[in-house]
């Protein structure tokens, strides 16, 4: 049943990538939630248990042909728009927000499942689609509504982080393919009156705080300017070996918020220094890189359309969640894949890296 | 598995823009790497002074605990300042240093404090640890006078536990103690802190989660040198709520002083809603000393006590409830058919069965013996004869109907199920056949049949009321620290026993005659001025034969138990009392039966009055002659 092709290709400098910054992950979410006191399994053996759950996931995805997804694709984009609307109406409120539906047996959060499948819509639409010399606007056209509709019932959740992740991924991809300069210069002319729109309408006061703390953030010290004070400290003090395993006071005295979640890579920034964070940079770096790659040695249009889909999400997640932590964009609650913790994240990432490595596994085979 | 060729498309221009994309990636990355060599290289000294100098700290603020109080609203437990003594971690160098000071400074026990300080590993280090608890005034003040040779220590307040009745009803209200290990890793315990207060046992345990409240404390941050630099968040603690109980405060304390010292039980309910007025457990302790470290001499004394006082025994002793349980094994005769109020017999002093003598306790014999007789003398061999005649299944379906052998859902912890035999429990319990013989002690309330005090008090109130199984309760109410109700407890049926009224009555007439007729074996309960209807019991605590005529040490003792409801007429209030290694039934319990009795019907006259019939309470043995005007009379006065 399983080509012995795809065996011998199997694409271990990939699996070995994630492997190691889920370990690294898992590690540090030791440190970050020794300070907590729990009833039930503690934060890193379930991350453990996700980390394991993941990587079954993402093999039984790569050996499926990613072919198939193009035939499902647009099933996928219907569908997870109707729940995206069913969100809004029958949704699960927390924290202010309606982000969670509830099934019956199980919740799921359908914006984050988007984030997969607009690489998959936006693999197939493109995959379909010959342009000439770069992308006009009129090309755009199909393409821009088949991504406003669910950014913007993201964004009515409010969910701004994930909306501005899912226009990153697909923008990414529309690059791919090219644009014309045209393109790009009218596309900036019109979504400059748009921002500020958005920023006149839809933006709730907690986000419009974060945008104004982060352009500065002694402007509220103890409101949402805190988190990216106390996380700048947290990096900041850690120097260039770090404070220790399980000896940051930042992260031990839990001046962190979130800090196994979102704030992970402080707590991790803060015990090892400058040389831990050298090194899970760089091994994100050679992540994203070899998805590149990926890409570039995929014969397929559809293949180079998914990988770089892919590849761009978990581009984006990684750099604007460190980012966030060292103060270069605001707090907009992004994890950061495989090192935050987290089951949504895990299972979206892995789902991705799953289509990843059968890209990689098929690529001798078209 | 491929069947995907026709998909393929050729890759035209893009696969090269993987470039500019790589080069995107690598320059965004570059950039964090700068920041982060920014951060951490170039800045590392003034985020190093920033993280050294942020500090928090947290002042727990411990909520004070709801108060017990009595069916009148009499304060029974309420709460009184207790200071401790607590240490900062993060504010202290030296941790071993400053303890040996503390011990040396306020005489404390170095083991103790070393014990605490280690429990509290891995916890937040601006979060203090409570290192001493329970401190005197004196030691405060020390602590104040060094207080600058001592930065990182802190005295704090915490409410703790004041029994308005000292020793009175302990085993019903319980007491409180530090938080162990073992249930602050349990999930209901999530929300405490070590050196938290929680209940431990009675009430105080039962009704943890209402009466504990919630903590408060404050959030501060504070520079190097302690100072605080602002509040970051502040919550007040809340109160908890009270109880009101259902016992009467009076009530019980006449009771325990009833038993003087005697070991045993005593259960006081009403017989029509299953409210608890009185819940003895004798000899009783001082819950105070439980919230500290108890005194090792009292402990041992404790310990050593052959009359088991931190026993519950009105929930968790199990005692063969003797001849008061021949109200059932009558009941059952009568309802099967097997005899009526005439059938009779004639009683030599034993019953043969099988080739083999059941005595009768008198071993004369009663005569001739009928269904009211036999109650009243509690004669043994007709219940004898009614047991061969029913069976151990007839009995054991009878206790059923009363619900007796699995709890009755009082609500505190480890109530006890007692025993009800029958020959599928035995088949089920050892593998083995039910033997007719065994019956015959059954019928008599001996041989395997174990009852609680409490089912005992159930057993008579239902027999009092005629069919109706109440819930035995202790919590009338719970209100808010405003004194508003937020719930209150309605009687709750448990079942009814489906039996004949005409049953009841015959078998009360029997009980009536235990008490108030000649040669009633219960006469000690009698009161002057209402009509007593009771059973006594005498259970067996070492087996027939030579061995217990030797018998005369302390443990190998017959307990005396005795049932009574009152009034005869119209039945208000249902008692049982166990003595254990007391003696005879009538000799030991009836008395205290009646001195109970004797308290509840006094406190139910206006003060006024009460003075008199305590005088009169001196002579009970005369007071049949009068008991009959009596009651006129009481009714006037109410």
């Amino acid at each position: 049943m399983i080509d012995r092709r795809l065996v011998t290709n199997f694409d271990w400098t990939l699996i070995g990538l994630v492997s190691a910054i889920c370990l690294m992950g898992v590690l540090n979410i030791y440190s970050a939630s020794a300070a907590y006191k729990l009833g039930g399994a503690p934060y890193y053996i379930k991350q453990l248990n996700w980390m394991a759950f993941g990587l079954l996931l993402s093999l039984v995805v790569a050996s499926l042909d990613y072919h198939i997804l193009e035939d499902f694709s647009y099933w996928f984009y219907g569908f997870l728009v109707l729940l995206l609307i069913a969100v809004l109406l029958v949704g699960k409120r927390s924290l202010g927000a309606t982000r969670w539906l509830n099934l019956g047996f199980f919740t799921i959060q359908p914006s984050e499942l988007m984030k997969i499948v607009i690489v998959i819509t936006f693999a197939r639409f493109f995959n379909n689609f010959h342009s000439v010399g770069g992308l006009t606007v009129k090309e755009m056209l199909i393409p821009l509504g088949l991504l406003a509709l669910p950014a913007l019932l993201i964004m009515k959740q409010p969910d701004l982080g994930t909306a501005t992740l899912v226009v990153m991924i697909a923008v990414s991809m529309a690059f791919y393919i090219g644009f014309r300069w045209a393109t790009i210069v009218t596309f900036a002319l019109v979504t400059v009156p748009l921002f500020w729109f958005g920023w006149a309408v839809y933006m709730k006061p907690y986000q419009k705080n974060r945008v104004l703390d982060f352009i500065n953030p002694e402007r509220s010290r103890l409101g949402s300017g805190y988190h990216i004070i106390q996380s700048k400290i947290a990096v900041g003090s850690g120097g260039f070996w770090g404070k220790g395993y399980v000896k940051g006071t930042q992260a031990q005295l839990r001046f962190l918020p979130e800090q196994h979640t979102d704030f992970a890579f402080s707590v991790f920034a803060e015990e090892w220094g400058f040389f831990g964070t050298l090194i899970l940079i760089v091994l994100y770096l050679c992540l994203i890189l070899w998805g590149l790659n990926i890409a570039r040695r995929c014969n397929d249009r559809l293949g180079g359309l998914l990988a770089v889909g892919v590849t761009a999400m978990l581009f984006w997640h990684s750099v604007i969640n460190i980012g966030m932590v060292i103060g270069l964009f605001p707090v907009v609650g992004v994890p950061l894949p495989f090192f935050s913790y987290g089951g949504t994240s895990m299972i979206t990432s892995m789902v991705g890296i799953g289509i990843l490595q059968s890209i990689s596994m098929r690529r001798f085979m078209f | 598995m491929i069947k995907g060729q026709r998909y393929v498309r050729e890759l035209a221009q893009p696969r090269q823009r993987t470039i500019p994309l790589a080069i995107v990636v690598t320059v965004l990355f570059f950039l964090l790497l700068l920041r982060l060599w920014y951060l951490q290289i170039i800045k590392v000294d003034d985020y190093r002074a920033m993280s050294e100098n942020n500090r928090l700290r947290f002042l727990p603020v411990a909520a004070s605990r709801g108060a017990l109080m009595d069916r009148n609203g009499t304060v029974m437990v309420n709460n009184r300042p207790s200071f401790s003594l607590s240490i900062i971690p993060q504010e202290v160098k030296d941790v071993e240093g400053m303890l040996d000071r503390l011990a040396a400074l306020l005489k404390l026990d170095r083991a103790e404090l070393q014990e605490r300080w280690e429990k509290t590993k891995g916890r937040a280090r601006y979060y203090p640890v409570v290192i001493a608890v329970n401190i005197t005034q004196d030691q405060v003040e020390i602590v104040e006078e060094n207080r600058l040779r001592l930065p990182g220590v802190e005295v704090s307040v915490k409410p703790i536990r004041e029994y308005a009745f000292q020793n009175s009803a302990a085993h019903l209200l319980g007491y409180i103690g530090e938080v162990s290990d073992k249930e602050l890793d349990a999930p209901a315990y999530s929300d405490y802190n070590p050196g938290d207060y929680v209940g431990k046992n009675g009430i105080e345990k039962a009704w943890e989660k209402e009466l504990h409240g919630s903590d408060g404390g404050r959030q501060l941050e504070v520079d190097s040198r302690g100072r605080v630099l602002r509040v970051l968040s502040e919550s007040s603690p809340t109160v908890g709520n009270s109880l009101v109980l259902t016992v009467d405060s009076r009530l019980q304390r006449a009771a325990e002083q009833a038993f003087g010292g005697q070991a045993g039980a005593a259960v006081v309910m009403n017989v029509n809603n299953g409210e608890v007025l009185a819940f003895v457990s004798s000899p009783t302790f001082d819950p105070s000393l439980f919230a500290g470290r108890i005194p090792t001499d009292i402990w041992k004394k404790y310990l050593e006590d052959k009359r088991h006082p931190l026993e519950n025994k009105a929930l968790a002793g199990q005692y063969p409830p003797g001849s008061t349980f021949k109200m059932l094994t009558a009941l059952a005769g009568l309802e099967a058919g097997v005899i009526n109020e005439n059938t009779t017999i004639s009683d030599p002093g034993y019953y043969e069965m099988g080739g083999h003598k059941f005595r009768d306790w008198k071993a004369s014999g009663h005569g001739v013996v009928n269904l009211r007789k036999s109650l009243k003398e509690s004669c043994d061999t007709y219940y004898y004869m009614l047991g061969e005649k029913l069976g151990v299944d007839r009995i054991a379906a009878m206790a059923e109907r009363f619900m007796l052998g699995k709890e009755l859902g009082i609500g505190l912890q480890n109530e006890k199920k007692g025993l009800i035999p029958s020959t599928a429990w035995k088949l089920k319990r050892f593998g083995k056949k039910w033997f007719p013989g065994e019956t015959l002690p059954v019928a008599i309330g001996q041989g395997y049949v174990l009852m609680t005090p409490i089912q005992l008090a159930s057993m008579v109130a239902t027999v009092a009321n005629e069919g109706t199984i109440y819930r035995p309760h202790l919590v009338k109410k719970v209100v808010d620290p405003d004194g508003k109700t937020i719930k209150e407890f309605m009687p709750e049926t448990l079942g009814t026993t489906g039996i004949s009224s005409a049953s009841f009555k015959k078998v009360k007439q029997g009980l009536y005659a235990v008490v108030n007729d000649p040669g009633g074996t219960g006469a000690n309960a009698r009161l002057w001025d209402v009509k007593v209807a009771g059973k006594t019991g005498t259970s067996q605590v070492v087996k027939l034969g030579e061995d217990r005529k030797k018998a005369r040490k302390y443990e190998h003792m017959d307990h005396g138990l005795f049932v009574a409801f009152a009034p005869y007429d119209k039945p208000e209030v249902a008692v049982a009392v166990v003595v254990e290694h007391g003696g005879g039934g009538g000799a030991v319990a009836a008395p205290i039966a009646g001195k109970i009795l004797r308290s509840y019907f006094d406190l139910q006259k206006p003060p006024t009055k009460q003075k008199y019939a305590e005088k009169e309470e001196q002579e009970p043995a005369e007071a049949p002659v009068k008991r009959q005007e009596m009651p006129a009379e009481r009714e006037t006065e109410e």
